[in-house]
């Protein structure tokens, strides 16, 4: 029975991280960077909702569609003002731009908001699953983290895979130079990943705000640098691998807390990551790319 | 050329007013200083005390400078503000009353946002602004990093809560509070000889000195207590949001009380989370939960039955007590915590130090330091954590151990 609680328990915190994996993902497989700040758009779209709901006193879901759109807004400027002029500068430069970012983000909202936690109102008001008389609780906003993270692992594959704009992504991911030949336009189809990523990032955020109900300007530093081991552990650029990453390592991560040590959880788990990376670099499944020559 | 003219300009402007503020900085803060500790005397107290205020005026530069340090802002908010405005009040008590052998005192409090560098940016600022003595810092951490400092500078130093046993390493230090130990012993004492349970599960930070500190004496003293430990989770820094794993634990070795020797944070989270999954447990904590009913937006009827091991109980019936919640609630408007009794006990166990001891307003830094830590082993402080507090020359504080309960969204004496 208490093997089965911590096995949920994982999947609980595994769902949370596939769904922030699958905002880091997005952008790495389209745009070929790793936006660092994701964390911190997360963590922007916590407090939106925290503002709109427990002050202004705002209905949950108008506050999530609040939330997305400022997400959305904060993600485009940010590309806009922070990436876009280095898309010719090295990978190096880019991925130091985007720390920068998410310090700044952490920066704004300590101005903003102060440091001090809060505590968030749960958005999701189901009733929690009883099982077994109260013996295994499953907590609704489990179910409700899944569910939502297996319909955007579907609608984001299926976006990519059958419309324009989402063959445009897979081009522009596959050849910059020649897609633009194609015409197509390059820096809109990066704009419009951003987009989708960040709005990715306000429901993440909703649900990780909901789940564990502390909010601070670093609640998103630290799911943010899980949810990238689980993109790289699923395959960097997968959307699947990124569902599946991400539910891996919060089964693994709280499995080796409760069986082996609570305090070599992080160790374990990052260890994990280093032996996938040596026997399968590309991830579980990450796809083998030719490197042009 | 223009420029340059302008860039000399400013050079000049900015070289003039550093001499200037050189030059006069001592005479004019002086007198600021004298003139709004007359203020303060004649509103507090009425035209009576307006002799002492003329006599603090004649002393030349005759103030008294503590500084303080605590996280006024960040995750430890409650604790820093609390020890600051309960110091504020003893400082303006005591103003009142006539200073400290006539020294009119001065405290300036400083945020270190529970960050062991910025506490030391902190002290390296008060040391510019002149302070003479060290009420902080209010955090263990923080208190051990800037202890370092005051030993080199030979600062005196007390700490309101500063309970980590190396807070108080150096000779100049000294607290008010328990030390961690202590706080681990008396907590495994209080639930054993009041029989609060039989089974005990425990959850800490091993990644914090103050946590750690108190499990390790905790389960130690457990031994001779009659309950046993049946489970003992970790969770690090890193790792502090999710605790299903530790509360399934606690849950399925059949615990009948969950010992949280951490902060409220963390303890608000274990709170809702243990509710969540249906887990109804005794919680017992010591001083770092003080301040889970402040957590904003926090759902307080969660922390009902909480107990915790603390010196201060606001609803206590003694004079000194009620003396000091009214004047709280009067200043600041909540119901002072433990650390605002931590931080009003510092004020006034550097009144009955340097009174032992004979301090002027004319003597060093290092001089008021040698002189303060020869007195403190000698006196005994009625405070509010405790009657007849004495210290020895390690920097504990002896005192009787009480703890508290939260019984309908307030602190309620056991």
């Amino acid at each position: 029975m208490s093997f089965i609680a911590h096995l949920i328990n994982g999947i609980s915190l595994g769902s949370v991280y596939a769904l922030i994996a699958l905002g880091y993902t997005m952008v790495y497989g389209i745009a070929k960077m790793l936006n660092f700040a994701h964390g911190d758009v997360i963590m922007i779209g916590g407090y939106v909702v925290f503002v709109t709901v427990s002050s202004m006193g705002l209905n949950p879901l108008l506050a999530i569609v609040i939330s997305m759109a400022v997400c959305t807004v904060l993600g485009v400027t940010i590309e806009r003002v922070a990436y876009k002029p280095l898309r010719g500068a090295s990978p190096l430069a880019v991925l130091i731009t985007a720390i920068g970012v998410s310090y700044f983000l952490q920066n704004i909202a300590l101005l903003v908001f102060g440091s001090d936690t809060k505590a968030f109102t749960n958005v999701v008001t189901l009733p929690n699953l009883e099982l077994f008389d109260g013996q295994l609780v499953i907590k609704s906003v489990t179910i409700v983290t899944v569910v939502v993270s297996i319909i955007i692992m579907v609608g984001l594959t299926l976006f990519v895979k059958k419309t324009k704009i989402g063959r445009a992504m897979t081009a522009v991911s596959e050849d910059k130079g020649a897609a633009q030949l194609m015409g197509i336009n390059v820096n809109g189809t990066i704009a419009v990943t951003f987009a989708i990523g960040s709005a990715l990032a306000a429901i993440a955020g909703v649900l990780l705000c909901s789940a564990y109900p502390s909010l601070t300007p670093y609640t998103g530093s630290m799911p943010g640098i899980k949810a990238f081991v689980a993109a790289v552990f699923g395959g960097i650029g997968s959307i699947p691998g990124a569902f599946i990453g991400g539910i891996l390592l919060g089964v693994i991560e709280n499995l080796s807390k409760a069986y082996i040590s609570s305090q070599l959880a992080d160790a374990i788990v990052f260890g994990i990551l280093i032996i996938v990376l040596l026997v399968k670099p590309t991830g579980l499944l990450g796809k083998k790319i030719q490197e042009k020559v | 050329m223009k420029k340059k003219m302008l860039s000399l300009v400013l050079a000049g402007a900015m070289t003039a007013a550093v001499l200037t503020g050189c030059g006069s900085s001592a005479s004019t803060t002086s007198d600021a200083a004298t003139e709004t500790a007359a203020e303060t005397t004649e509103e507090a107290a009425g035209t009576e005390e307006s002799a002492d205020a003329e006599a603090s005026a004649e002393t030349s530069g005759g103030t008294f400078k503590i500084g303080g340090i605590g996280p006024l802002t960040g995750g430890a908010a409650v604790y820093g503000n609390a020890a600051m405005n309960g110091s504020q009040i003893a400082v303006d008590e005591i103003n009142a009353a006539g200073g400290i052998n006539g020294m009119t005192v001065e405290l300036n409090f400083q945020d270190d946002e529970l960050d062991a560098e910025k506490s030391v940016n902190a002290y390296n600022a008060l040391k510019d602004w002149g302070a003479q003595v060290l009420d902080g810092c209010v955090t263990s951490a923080c208190s051990i990093a800037v202890s370092d400092k005051t030993a080199q500078d030979q600062m005196f130093q007390i700490t309101p809560s500063g309970s980590a046993v190396e807070c108080v390493a150096n000779d100049n230090a000294f607290r008010i509070c328990f030390s961690d130990p202590n706080q681990g012993i008396a907590s495994a004492q209080y639930i054993g000889e009041n029989g609060l349970a039989t089974k005990v599960a425990v959850i800490y930070d091993s990644s914090d000195v103050y946590s750690s500190g108190i499990y390790e004496k905790f389960v130690a003293e457990a031994a001779n207590q009659p309950f046993e430990i049946v489970a003992a989770g970790a969770f690090t820094a890193d790792n502090k949001t999710d605790f299903s794993v530790q509360l399934q634990q606690a849950k399925d070795a059949g615990a009948d009380l969950v010992f949280l020797p951490i902060y409220y944070t963390e303890a608000s989270l274990i709170l809702t989370q243990a509710a969540d999954m249906g887990f109804d447990v005794a919680f017992f904590g010591c001083d770092g939960l003080d301040g889970i009913l402040n957590v904003e937006n926090f759902d307080a009827t969660l922390a009902e039955g909480v107990m915790l091991l603390t010196p201060f109980a606001a609803d206590a019936t003694d004079d000194l007590t009620v003396k000091f919640v009214s004047a709280y609630q009067e200043k600041y408007g909540e119901t002072p915590n433990q650390f605002a009794a931590d931080g009003y006990d510092t004020i006034y166990t550097i009144k009955a130090a340097a009174e032992k001891a004979g301090i002027t307003a004319d003597m060093s830094t290092e001089e008021i330091c040698a002189a303060l830590k020869a007195a403190m082993t000698e006196i005994s402080v009625d405070g509010l954590t405790g009657e007849g507090i004495t210290w020895d020359a390690s920097g504990e504080p002896t005192k009787a151990p009480k703890a508290v309960v939260i019984k309908d969204g307030a602190y309620t004496a056991m």
